[in-house]
């Protein structure tokens, strides 16, 4: 099916099923302990022997020498591999990163080699008779030290482009009335992922399988494939559950290459998890950045130009972190300028981390925003709704196609009592805290992709669904089985959701928030195919039909759905392809944050108080789902504005920090009662379910809001995250 | 982790004799600290001795008034417990304070004690650490230094201990009971029984080889107004940039030991005369040699604020 033409009246519009808070289908495993993580697989083969990674010991240079007789001969050893003796590999599309070191070590905990073994135990105690000599060679680790000489980056498949310029930007910004020029900092981020990166391998002779944990199933086939160079049609990888991703596992990394490697070495199947101190180092991150913004405008508020100059590193090839996306279509102004520079540092590699570019580039607008607010005497919500704009303000040709930005503020700002705040900071106390009010745009890009889905009809009217999506927490099963139960007309519990099996058809996976719409609309069209074959068996042929209730009615003729499938299952495959609207409308989502806090006037602690967040984002498919994913994003918000941070040990090369108690998160302490409102949106040109994803839109801007709330309540303002009490506590009121 | 052998006991005699017979051998309890050590190979005990048998799990009014706390009581039972709550309520706040519901319940008090430094070096063994590895330098000094200490610092370590209960018992004054393998006991006041690290940060306590705790005692119960803030930077769960444990009487004067900031809980008993004029010229005195970093430099001001805060609360009690 071809979707090339804005959504008109379809079989969703009846939001029988869809556009209800179901329960999560799979919430009753997940909750007691039934579903099956990677690493919990254990009737699958009945004797798997075990992997331990053992991570480069220096950040950069050369293994000079690797022994492994001693770890050889450990009890209950099967193999141990390195670069030495694991063959040629190749590299992948997606990330940049070699999996295994040798003889050249590219980054602190590359894996440097790996130990199978009958046990666990005895893999973990054997990894440590590894005896490796390292010739250490000079790394760049200083992200701020390259500031002037950072080229700026090419354009890569990711990201958009890397310079953008419209009208004058220098010239406008020089003769604006009010004018903000500042440098904002974020730092390097951990996803931190409950489940650590997990797979269980089997060969079958040159067939691969595995168990894993991977959010983009035919990506990771892909890079699976080509790193080790066979053909993807010999490689299946099963994701059913996903224990938290947050685009820390788009496809193959070290876990899945070496589980690979380690199980064609020991001719067995073998399970392999990242031991949590290794992941920080050796897995994917967000990378730090470093943002200058200036805009300038008019006495009354109109911005005339907005500049966003970026940088970030990361190991050679690897992509930008693309911060300067937002600042690209959230305000008008005829002036534009957008930069992105690419440092080359020999650390873990940058890639996608919840909203990359965006929720990192917000943080820094955000609160440039806030300080222009201050500097032209204007309500911050103000200042932002002045600044709407309903088009592309880089192709004002273009329109948005669903812009609901002014509601989400004016909505947020009513039910969060925002005219009670003091404009002046400083001023509310209660007690012995300070408090404040803060709050920040949100803006995420709507992508949308070719999906498919394969339907199978039974006799007793079950509809089973199967695709390669998966579901990292996100409600994925419980939205594909509410659209193919609206399809066709049965309560949900007659639909059987199948997901994360990369033989299933392909879909874009988790990422991107593109999952949600395009997992949605492939099991639309397959449905779609499903009812016409469902018809012509039936005899049907009225264009009138009727799928409801478990029947299929047309006139006075009306028939259980089963009926259809009484000589044998009806199976039918299709896809959702796209035409030129993403050309011809910018499709993005929209929210507003707002934050309360309370600054101990004593100690400088902060303490969130309470959160709002308004969001549009098109037909909202599950609100139960939606706003846990809203509230989650709320929540990585939170960490991200007091406390994510991975500490570059500029010397030594690394990111110190590199466990759960180091790299802190929220804790259950640290979120206060958070509320999500949804504006009620059709966003016709995505699809017939006319859906928007929204779980990363649920993170940009957060962390700005909160910031911004603690600048009123402080009158202290932090433009480096995480905004840490000793980065503002000299600056409190003397208490002695 | 390595491989290692392992035993139960079911006298302290025996466990202490053991401990010193038996080389590369360490007690184990709670194993909340220790087994994650192990698993990194920051401890590579040869032979453990499970303390679990011995019967140290009561808590005792002592002759003087004072209470016996036996080693092996868990930090929830400690915390719990009424006449703790009652009479020493800074510690049952530091307990609380301090881990997670779940490491609580298997935590002990001996082992609380004992607990070792969270410096972020210490705990990557591809870095160099005097603790760790004496003589291999201090990578934190230099380094990501912001938790660590400020104050009885040496140029070989700046590590910081961790404990909160450890603060509380400062605060309190503490002893610690232990038993040797000869069977003799000793009494060490916890103002003694941790070591600054000078140029063996490897060694960290008053204990000798073989050297079993099996209780702490507190003195008969001071009154007063029984506070624990501890300051970090997210609301639990974290270990403290700054801690303070305080003991205020309705005059002014008090007792105040401060977690976060040194080798061990730091008190300087003298500088407490300076508590009746408040929260800066006490800290000043207290922090008068302090050494931080340029990353931990703010634990300094951050110690003054929080005696303030601590002591703004005992008025309004």
């Amino acid at each position: 099916m071809k979707f090339d033409t804005p959504a008109t009246p379809n079989p969703i519009d009846r939001l029988r099923v869809v556009g209800k808070p179901h329960d999560r289908v799979e919430g009753r495993l997940k909750t007691t302990g039934a579903a099956t993580y990677a690493y919990e697989h254990h009737s699958v083969p009945s004797d798997p022997a075990y992997g331990y990674v053992v991570g480069a010991a220096i950040p950069k240079g050369r293994i000079k020498s690797i022994d492994i007789a001693r770890a050889k001969a450990a009890q209950g050893v099967i193999a141990v591999i390195s670069h030495e003796n694991a063959g040629p590999l190749a590299k992948g599309e997606f990330y940049t990163q070699r999996f295994l070191a040798g003889p050249e070590v590219d980054h602190y905990h590359q894996v440097a080699a790996l130990v199978v073994a009958e046990t666990f135990e005895q893999a973990r105690s054997a990894a440590s008779l590894v005896r490796i000599d390292y010739l250490k060679s000079d790394g760049s680790f200083d992200l701020e030290a390259q500031k002037r000489t950072a080229p700026v980056a090419k354009q890569g498949p990711y990201g958009g482009p890397t310079e953008t310029a419209v009208g004058d930007f220098a010239g406008a910004f020089a003769a604006s009335a009010v004018k903000l020029d500042e440098t904002y900092t974020t730092p390097d981020q951990a996803h931190a992922m409950m489940e650590p990166h997990a797979t269980m391998a089997i060969w079958e002779g040159d067939k691969l399988t595995c168990w894993t944990s991977i959010q983009q199933m035919n990506w990771g086939t892909r890079d699976l494939a080509k790193t080790l160079g066979i053909p993807k049609e010999n490689v299946r990888l099963i994701s059913p559950y996903i224990g938290g991703g947050f685009g820390g596992k788009g496809t193959a990394q070290s876990d899945l290459v070496m589980a690979a490697l380690g199980a064609r070495a020991a001719r067995r199947p073998v399970k392999l998890a990242l031991q949590r101190p290794l992941m920080f180092n050796n897995l994917i991150h967000r990378p730090a950045t470093i943002q200058r913004i200036q805009i300038g405008a008019n006495l009354d508020g109109k911005i005339i130009a907005i500049g966003h100059e970026s940088l970030s590193g990361n190991l050679r090839g690897g992509r930008t972190e693309p911060t300067t996306l937002s600042t690209r279509a959230l305000y008008a102004g005829a002036n534009r300028m957008t930069r992105v520079r690419l440092a080359v540092l020999d650390l873990a590699e940058g890639n996608a981390m919840r909203a990359p570019g965006e929720a990192p580039g917000m943080m820094a607008l955000e609160i440039a925003m806030d300080e222009m607010a201050e500097k032209l005497e204007m309500d911050p919500v103000r200042l932002r709704i002045l600044n709407d704009t309903q088009v592309d303000p880089e192709k004002p040709e273009r329109p948005f196609s669903s812009r609901r930005f002014v509601e989400c503020l004016e909505t947020g700002a009513g039910q969060f009592g925002w005219s009670n705040r003091n404009a002046t900071p400083g001023k509310v106390r209660d007690g012995r805290w300070f408090v404040g009010m803060g709050m920040a745009a949100a803006i995420r890009g709507a992508p949308i992709s070719k999906s498919g889905a394969r339907v199978r009809l039974d006799s007793g009217g079950v509809v089973t669904v199967e695709t390669d999506m998966t579901d990292i927490g996100t409600g994925s099963y419980t939205i594909v089985a509410q659209t193919a139960a609206e399809m066709m007309g049965v309560s949900i519990d007659k639909v059987v959701a199948k997901l994360g099996d990369s033989t299933f058809p392909e879909t874009p996976g988790s990422g991107g928030q593109q999952g949600a719409p395009s997992v949605t609309a492939g099991v639309y069209a397959a449905c779609a195919k499903l009812r016409e074959a469902v018809a012509q068996k039936l005899g049907f042929n009225s264009v009138d039909l009727v799928f409801a209730d478990g029947e299929v009615r047309s006139g006075n003729r009306a028939v259980p759905l089963g009926a259809a499938a009484q000589s044998g299952d009806i199976i039918v495959e299709d896809f959702m392809e796209y035409g030129d609207l993403a050309k011809r409308f910018a499709q993005q989502t929209f929210g507003a944050h707002f934050a309360e806090v309370a600054v101990d006037s004593f100690t400088g602690e902060i303490r969130v108080r309470r959160m709002l967040a308004v969001c549009a984002a098109g037909r909202i498919l599950n609100p139960k789902t939606a706003r846990s994913q809203v509230i989650g994003g709320m929540t990585m918000g939170i960490g991200a504005a007091l406390m994510e941070e991975m500490v570059v040990d500029t010397r030594f090369g690394f990111f110190v920090n590199h466990d759960l108690a180091g790299y802190e998160v929220p804790v259950h302490a640290d979120v206060p009662h958070l509320d999500v409102i949804f504006i009620d949106e059709l966003d016709p040109t995505m699809s017939p379910l006319q859906a928007k994803g929204l779980g990363e839109l649920g993170l940009t801007g957060v962390a700005a809001a909160v910031a911004n709330a603690i600048y009123n309540a402080t009158g202290v303002r932090v433009r480096e995250y995480p905004v840490t009490l000793d980065k503002f506590l000299a600056a409190l009121p003397d208490v002695t | 982790m390595r491989s290692f052998t392992f035993e139960r006991v079911t006298s302290a005699q025996e466990a202490a004799a053991k401990a010193q017979a038996t080389p590369g051998a360490k007690f184990i309890a709670g194993g909340t600290n220790l087994l994650d050590l192990m698993k990194l190979e920051i401890e590579t005990p040869q032979h453990l001795i499970d303390v679990n048998g011995l019967k140290f799990d009561k808590i005792e009014k002592t002759e003087d008034g004072g209470l016996r706390i036996g080693a092996l009581v868990r930090n929830t039972a400690l915390a719990a417990d009424m006449r703790v709550r009652r009479d020493y309520g800074v510690l049952s706040r530091a307990l609380l304070a301090g881990a997670s519901g779940q490491l609580r319940n298997k935590a002990t008090t001996a082992g609380n004690l004992l607990q070792r430094t969270r410096c972020p070096y210490f705990y990557d063994t591809n870095q160099p650490c005097n603790k760790r590895n004496p003589g291999s330098g201090c990578a934190a000094i230099a380094g990501y230094s912001r938790q660590l200490g400020v104050i009885g610092v040496s140029e070989a370590c700046i590590a910081t201990n961790p404990s909160d209960m450890a603060v509380a018992m400062r605060a309190l004054d503490a002893e610690v009971e232990i038993i040797d393998a000869s069977g003799r006991t000793r009494k060490i006041p916890i103002a003694d029984f941790y070591r600054l690290p000078g140029d063996t940060p490897d060694v960290e306590t008053a204990l000798s080889s073989g050297e079993l705790i099996t209780a702490v005692t507190l003195p008969p119960p001071l009154g007063g107004t029984h506070l624990y803030k501890k300051v970090r930077d997210r609301a639990s769960y974290a270990f403290a940039l700054v801690s303070v444990a305080a003991v205020m009487q309705r005059d002014g004067t008090g007792r105040v030991a401060v977690g976060g900031v040194a080798p061990k809980p730091w008190r300087i008993e003298k500088a407490e005369a300076e508590l009746r004029v408040g929260a800066k010229p006490f800290s000043a005195r207290l922090l008068a040699d302090a050494k931080p970093t340029k990353e931990n430099a703010f634990k300094v001001p951050l110690v003054e604020r929080t005696v303030a805060a601590v002591m703004h609360e005992a008025r309004q009690k």
